[in-house]
């Protein structure tokens, strides 16, 4: 056995607190390595290089990099002794970077550590076995869930390239929270005038299949080829009948319905379309508050339908599809005001979100465009915007900021001035965060010509007196205690996961951080992909984003899934199970813990029962090698042998 | 031949892939100085880890044994961290009858994103292992 060590420098990212010339001059003396050298950066092309001719040079069976995190670089190396002529499967690396150089002050002790790492991935590198890849077909279709505009635009760029579409929607019409908004910034287009026609394309696009007010009930498989099993809600509308008239939404006599669309702002009715350009355009019916399913008796909305389309005795449908890549364009939610006490936590009816006042400035929202406070309809003279109302706060647990907020508290106090010309904003801020294309000259817009006063600082307390709300806060740049009296307030709440993202996670086998926003692969160079192949990320379901980032990741998303369906064929990840058929005695413990049903029992011909592993299913995680009792079953790559001569580099040697 | 500095114990760390390696390098990434004893090795799966392994670790000359995989219910393989859990719970209370203190050994979960969190953990477990010095237990013959 020949192994060939390369001890990585990275500039001085490990060279500067190890000594690596000590490294290889250790790593020489170990049995079976033939060659060790440091260099400044492996992973650089002249780097790679160096380690293809040493292989050459030297004869090298097997080499082992210590560098940075294999999670980094490990595929890197792979191809390189791949061009040179190994199995990839020849190769460790060993992570002397993140592990030791980073975290550790003392080079003594770093050095010392760093020789160990090398020898453990040496040990392990020379119980390697060569590994080949099987490949297996692609099916051709993706799925996207969530039907805002990230996943619009994914939806959309993934069939344009000709490509068959499922677009899941959770909620009765596609839109998200992009057709609540009344007016983007910084340019104050209509967000539904240049939504819409995205919305009618998904509609009448031949390639995308829409499932609006479905949900995901169960993900099967692996990239490629999964199985998907999709509710589709009970609206109690045949949709096929109804032609979204909304006859029945006007008879309808149960008028208390919260509604979802307006965030509460005005009650809606028991059976509704959720707002005029809804796709599809169709009515269903809220059972929590329709008096056919909370009284027994009602019934007029199947009296007035025109086409008989209202079925009070609809079943939830289980659809299954198959498709080959996911996108997940779940987006986000707002934080529960009752979360903020000291600005009311909802008791005051005239302290309202952001969101909520957006739908008051739309012309198709419940109060047609006319600001007017929900307290008594008046139409507010002064109205202070609170930006950060749960963002940047430790104490609620959301340290992160929200994105956006600055940007929208702008545009709806420029928006709130040109309705109702004689009004006085003010806004209490943090920082103003407007990194965007235009966005620094927009809120300066807001304060130069719109006369929007900007007080740094935060608000304390809000509380009414008289039909005024008191808004109490600091002014930090003044040193002083400020006091605004106010007809409407409006917070601008911290963005937040969707409560359900983490049971998403599960179904889609992906990770998600403790604020619940899934973990894209690399931060900055693989920002939507997933550790999980084959699932893709896009918009604010992996951390707050406006329209054009969100935008962006529907089309970086909608690009990596056709380069991935490019190929007919792809490759097996071939560190999967394997059974050793002579030591198998059949127990089948295997076939009970394998997390996605990989294993089969098999006849052989002299009939005796062994396990089987179906090599595309299996995922590798080595939850069988660890319960089979006689070590039959090993995962390759991470088989007894290997995981030991780890253990026993470190404690035996 | 030990490479060890004196002040040092030997410590073994398995890690799963998905999370816990990449909270480790999270706390790489980010700096977060740690006490330089754990040596890790990478398991696809904390479900991957046999319980022997830690047995044999421990009766071979480690100090201590920590184990980190994915949080319940965010686990890449689904359930892999729950089979973890039975197995690693019953080691722990077999461990006293092998002579071994059970606080030489200590599981824990640790996302991708926890790099903090991991730095504690290391910190945490490093003091108790020295707090309980090095594990003198009849040495194994090498194989």
């Amino acid at each position: 056995m020949r192994v060939g060590v390369f001890i990585c420098h990275c500039g001085n990212n490990i060279a500067g607190t190890i000594d690596v010339a000590r490294v290889a001059e250790e790593t020489r003396k170990l049995p079976g390595v033939v060659y060790a050298t440091t260099y400044m950066y492996t992973c650089s092309e002249p780097g790679q290089e160096e380690i293809q001719k040493a292989i050459k040079s030297e004869n090298l069976d097997r080499v082992v990099v210590a560098a940075c995190s294999p999670r980094m670089h490990e595929l890197t190396f792979r191809r390189t002794v791949a061009k040179a002529g190994l199995n990839r499967y020849f190769f460790e690396q060993a992570n002397i970077r993140e592990h030791v150089s980073w975290v550790g002050e003392d080079k003594e002790s770093n050095t010392g550590k760093a020789i160990e790492i090398v020898r453990m991935a040496v040990e392990k590198v020379k119980q390697n076995k060569p590994l080949y890849s099987t490949s297996f077909k692609v099916n051709k279709r993706v799925l996207v869930i969530g039907g805002g505009v990230a996943g619009m635009q994914a939806a959309l760029d993934c069939a344009d390239g000709g490509l068959e579409v499922l677009l899941v929607e959770k909620s009765p019409s596609v839109g998200g929270m992009m057709a609540r908004l009344d007016k983007t910034f910084p340019t104050i287009d209509c967000s539904i005038c240049i939504l819409g026609p995205k919305m009618v394309d998904v509609a009448q696009h031949d390639k995308i299949k829409l499932y609006a007010y479905s949900e995901i009930d169960e993900i099967k498989g692996y990239v490629g080829n999964y199985q998907i099993k999709i509710r589709k809600k009970a609206t109690y509308v045949d949709w096929t009948k109804c032609t979204g008239c909304g006859t029945c939404m006007e008879k309808c006599p149960s008028k208390n319905s919260y509604d979802h669309f307006n965030f509460g702002v005005a009650p809606t009715k028991a059976i509704n379309i959720p707002f005029p350009q809804a796709i599809p355009k169709k009515a269903k019916i809220d059972p929590d508050y329709c008096r056919q399913f909370t009284k027994g008796k009602c019934g007029v909305c199947a009296k007035i339908c025109p086409t008989k389309a209202i079925d009070y005795e609809m079943q939830d449908e289980i659809v299954t599809e198959e498709v080959g890549a996911i996108i997940v364009s779940t987006g986000y939610s707002l934080i529960d005001i009752e979360r903020l006490p000291e600005y009311g936590g909802g008791r005051y009816p005239d302290v309202i979100t952001g969101i909520q006042y957006e739908r008051i400035l739309n012309a198709s929202g419940p109060t047609s465009g006319h600001i007017v406070r929900p307290s008594d309809h008046a139409e507010p003279r002064t109205v202070v915007f609170v930006a950060c109302a749960g963002s940047r706060d430790k104490s609620i647990g959301i340290p992160y900021c929200s994105n956006f907020c600055c940007m929208y508290i702008a545009k709806q106090a420029i928006l709130t001035k040109d309705h109702v010309p004689d009004s006085q904003s003010y806004v209490f801020y943090m920082d103003i965060r407007s990194p965007g294309k235009g966005y620094d000259e927009f809120t300066r817009r807001a304060q130069e010509e719109y006369g929007v006063k900007y007080i740094r600082g935060r608000v304390s307390r809000i509380y009414p007196k008289g039909n005024k709300m008191i808004v109490k806060g600091a002014d930090t740049l003044l040193g002083t205690q400020v006091e605004v009296e106010a007809d409407l307030v409006v917070l601008g709440t911290a963005v937040i996961s969707n409560s359900d993202a983490g049971h998403m996670a599960e179904k889609l086998h992906i990770s998600y951080d403790t604020f619940g926003f899934y973990v894209e692969s690399h931060p900055k160079l693989r920002p939507v992909e997933t550790n999980t192949s084959g699932v893709f990320l896009a918009g604010a379901c992996q951390g707050p984003k406006d329209i054009p980032a969100s935008v962006g990741q529907g089309s970086a998303a909608a690009s990596k899934v056709q380069a991935l369906f490019s190929k007919d064929m792809l490759e097996s990840d071939p560190a999967v199970a394997k059974v050793n058929i002579n030591t198998c005695v059949g127990c089948l413990k295997c076939v009970k813990t394998c997390p996605f049903q990989a294993i089969k029992e098999k006849e052989l011909r002299d009939g005796r029962i062994v396990a089987d592993v179906i090599e595309t299913v299996c995922a590798g995680c080595g939850v069988c090698t660890s319960t089979c009792p006689c070590g039959a079953i090993q995962l390759q790559h991470f088989t007894d042998n290997q995981l030991l001569a780890e253990v026993n580099a470190i404690c035996l040697m | 031949m030990s490479d060890v500095a004196p002040r040092e114990l030997r410590i073994v760390g398995f890690l799963c892939n998905w999370c816990s390696y990449g909270g480790a390098d999270t706390a790489g990434v980010s700096r977060f100085k740690q006490p330089t004893d754990l040596r890790i090795i990478r398991v696809p799966c904390s479900g991957r880890v046999d319980p022997l392994f830690i047995v044999k670790a421990l009766l071979n000359g480690a100090d201590g044994v920590l184990v980190s995989g994915c949080h319940p219910r965010d686990c890449h393989y689904t359930d892999g961290n729950f089979y973890a859990r039975r197995r690693l719970e019953m080691l722990k209370r077999l461990l006293p009858f092998l002579g071994i203190d059970e606080k030489r050994f200590y599981y824990t979960w640790i996302s991708a994103s926890e790099g903090a969190r991991w730095q504690q953990t290391v910190t945490d477990f490093t003091k108790r292992v020295h707090e309980l010095g090095p594990l003198h237990v009849k040495k194994e013959v090498a194989p």
